[in-house]
């Protein structure tokens, strides 16, 4: 069942599924369209570093499904020069101009550089890119990137693959508190119920790949987190009760006074 | 601090006495860590390891998982010149040695790239001698904007430049630099290469320093595995490994296999070493450093090469000659006898067989350049 007006919109564009996935690291391409089919995902993010231009029919953009949103990301860039390189010859390429911004200068943690993130947001914003910037999760730094036109803000959950969940999760929750652009948790997500706690947090969507990649099944552990994504968002929109650190008693001791 | 200071700082620390006081107490603990110090790196290459090796390649093989997912990429050599200054004991292309020496000419060059470009593959690896004279700074680069025509990545296996030098060969389309120290043992380093340049165990130690400092993408360092003690050699390797992660972050630090086979016809060396222990270095090292890539020569089988494939392995040549022109016509001497001869197509399907992906693109020179 889907919740009545609940779609997200994302630069004009009404996305349906709050789940995005992305393409690396499965041990056959082929196996992506059916991964995308049981996450029902609208979005995919791909690295343009793995696209060979001289050789478009070996591309992996050849397994992923015409009707999705390409999603290509700077991947494999430390600069903002870099980033925006890329940006361009993605969509020289013919991939749009939606463009996620990875820019790393950290290759043990691949943990991202926010200041050149905000250079390059800046720039391609100017371009009339669609910008998606993956961050570290720092107020500030959210709060420069929609200052530049970023269309969302993608905070990471704990270090890309690494599975660990949501080890910044109050921070996120921060971010989602002030920042008036969609929030993406993009990165560290390794279970659904990491996807599913995000969501109930009020995360706009989730973005992963290494915990559906890296399954012994990645076409059932998509489905798990396609229902994770949808669980957590109507828990976010039902409105979780809330917690105490005390019992609440069914029988007040102030009853009496009634 | 260089590299080299901490080779120094460990001048008169005793390996085989730390590693014979190491118990299986301190392997399992080991192994319950996210983050292994240089120590427990050497830990896992002692003796007491032997009993958990299969608890460390698993280990080894999740790390990797996690990190690299399923992807190898696949690369070529490609030997440009085989002149050499140096006197280097074990090695074919030695100065003293009478071999048939071969120069590419630009157009032989580009006629090489051509034939290795039609095989699908996008990242190559330009080889020469160690000869200024003959393999000059200048043919290089030049060499190297030929190739940028053909591959998507090109990387250099030549020998050590200063940092200018490598600025201008980053300029001119060249992300990734491999350099084996040979051994990091420093005494019998001077005497295996008792003639040339190479008689230069500091400044060769430290040239992967000099090229991060100018922009390069990659490094790959390593030792030539048999010329040593295999524990010494590997745990230097690592450490210098761990060295360049910590101080250039922003590199893709990379680290090679190759091993002196017996009976291959090359130097006979009394350090030979055996699969196991090729396995327990691996294995510690992927263990050690998650994020590194890790290479396995075509001097290896196909057999073993597959067979450790799980426990770390990042990127492999497929299609490999080490003969100068080897890609075209009447192929020089070969620097060394290769195991695994099949070619990219082949490798290809065998890694698709066995659950992986082939990666033939990974970075585009054209992103920078």
């Amino acid at each position: 069942m889907r919740m009545k007006d609940d779609d997200l919109i994302i630069a004009g564009k009404k996305i349906r599924s709050r789940l995005i996935t992305g393409s690396g690291k499965y041990c056959n391409d082929r196996l992506i369209k059916d991964v995308l089919d049981a996450a029902e995902c609208d979005i995919i993010t791909v690295a343009m570093r793995r696209i060979d231009f001289d050789r478009p029919q070996e591309s992996i953009l050849n397994f992923i499904p015409k009707d999705k949103t390409l999603l290509p990301n700077t991947s494999g860039a430390r600069s903002a020069d870099e980033a925006v390189r890329i940006a361009k010859l993605a969509q020289a390429m013919g991939c749009g101009n939606w463009i996620k911004i990875e820019v790393i200068n950290d290759q043990k943690y691949l943990l991202p550089d926010n200041i050149e993130t905000i250079k390059a947001t800046e720039v391609l914003v100017k371009e009339g890119f669609v910008v998606f910037p993956y961050m570290c999760p720092d107020l500030a730094s959210a709060r420069r990137l929609v200052d530049c036109g970023a269309a969302a803000v993608m905070p990471l959950g704990a270090p890309i693959g690494s599975n660990r969940g949501l080890q910044t999760k109050d921070m996120i929750e921060i971010i989602i508190n002030e920042i008036s652009v969609p929030v993406i948790v993009d990165a560290g997500i390794g279970r659904p119920s990491h996807a599913a706690a995000a969501m109930e947090m009020g995360a706009d969507a989730i973005l992963l790949n290494t915990a559906i990649a890296a399954s012994e099944d990645p076409v059932k552990m998509a489905y798990a987190f396609k229902c994770a994504v949808k669980a957590g968002r109507a828990a976010y929109k039902a409105g979780l009760a809330g917690e105490s650190y005390f019992a609440s008693a069914s029988s007040p001791l102030t009853g009496f006074l009634s | 601090m260089t590299f080299y200071e901490i080779v120094k700082k460990y001048a008169d620390f005793d390996i085989e006495n730390y590693c014979a006081a190491v118990d299986s107490k301190q392997i399992k603990n080991i192994l319950l860590k996210n983050n292994l110090s240089e120590l427990d790196y050497l830990a896992l290459l002692s003796d007491s390891a032997d009993c958990f090796l299969e608890d460390i390649a698993q280990s080894a093989w999740k790390k990797t998982r996690q990190m690299f997912g399923n992807a190898v990429q696949i690369f070529t050599p490609l030997y440009i010149s085989n002149y050499c200054d140096n006197v280097c004991a074990y090695c074919s292309f030695s100065r003293q040695k009478e071999i048939s020496r071969r120069h590419l000419t630009f157009e032989e060059i580009e006629l090489e790239a051509k034939n290795i470009s039609k095989s699908g593959i996008r990242h190559i690896l330009v080889l020469t001698g160690e000869s200024r004279s003959k393999a000059s700074p200048e043919y290089i680069e030049a060499a190297v904007r030929i190739m940028t025509r053909y591959f998507s990545s090109v990387s250099i296996e030549i020998y050590p430049l200063n940092g200018e030098e490598y600025g201008r060969l980053v300029d001119a389309g060249v992300d990734g630099l491999t350099i084996y120290q040979e051994t990091y043992e420093p005494h019998l380093y001077d005497k295996l290469h008792k003639g040339g340049p190479k008689n230069n165990y500091a400044f060769r130690l430290e040239t992967p320093e000099r090229a991060c400092r100018q922009g390069m993408r990659m490094v790959t360092v390593g030792a030539l595995f048999g010329l040593y003690n295999w524990r010494y050699e590997a745990f230097f390797t690592g450490l210098h490994a761990h060295y360049l992660q910590k101080n250039f972050p922003w590199m893709e630090v990379g680290v090679s296999f190759p091993r002196l086979r017996p009976l291959s016809g090359e130097f006979h060396s009394e350090y030979i070493i055996s699969d196991q222990k090729m396995v327990k270095m691996l294995t510690a090292l992927r263990n050690f450093l998650p994020s590194a890539g890790i290479t396995i020569s075509t001097r290896e089988s196909p057999e073993f090469r597959d067979a450790i494939l799980p426990m770390g392995v990042t990127k492999m040549s497929a299609g490999v000659s080490t003969a100068v022109g080897g890609h075209t016509q009447n192929p020089s001497t070969v620097q060394f006898e290769i195991a695994d001869r099949r070619d990219v197509t082949t490798m290809k399907s065998d890694l698709l067989e066995k659950g992986y992906q082939p990666v033939m693109h990974d970075w585009n020179n054209r992103y920078i350049n």
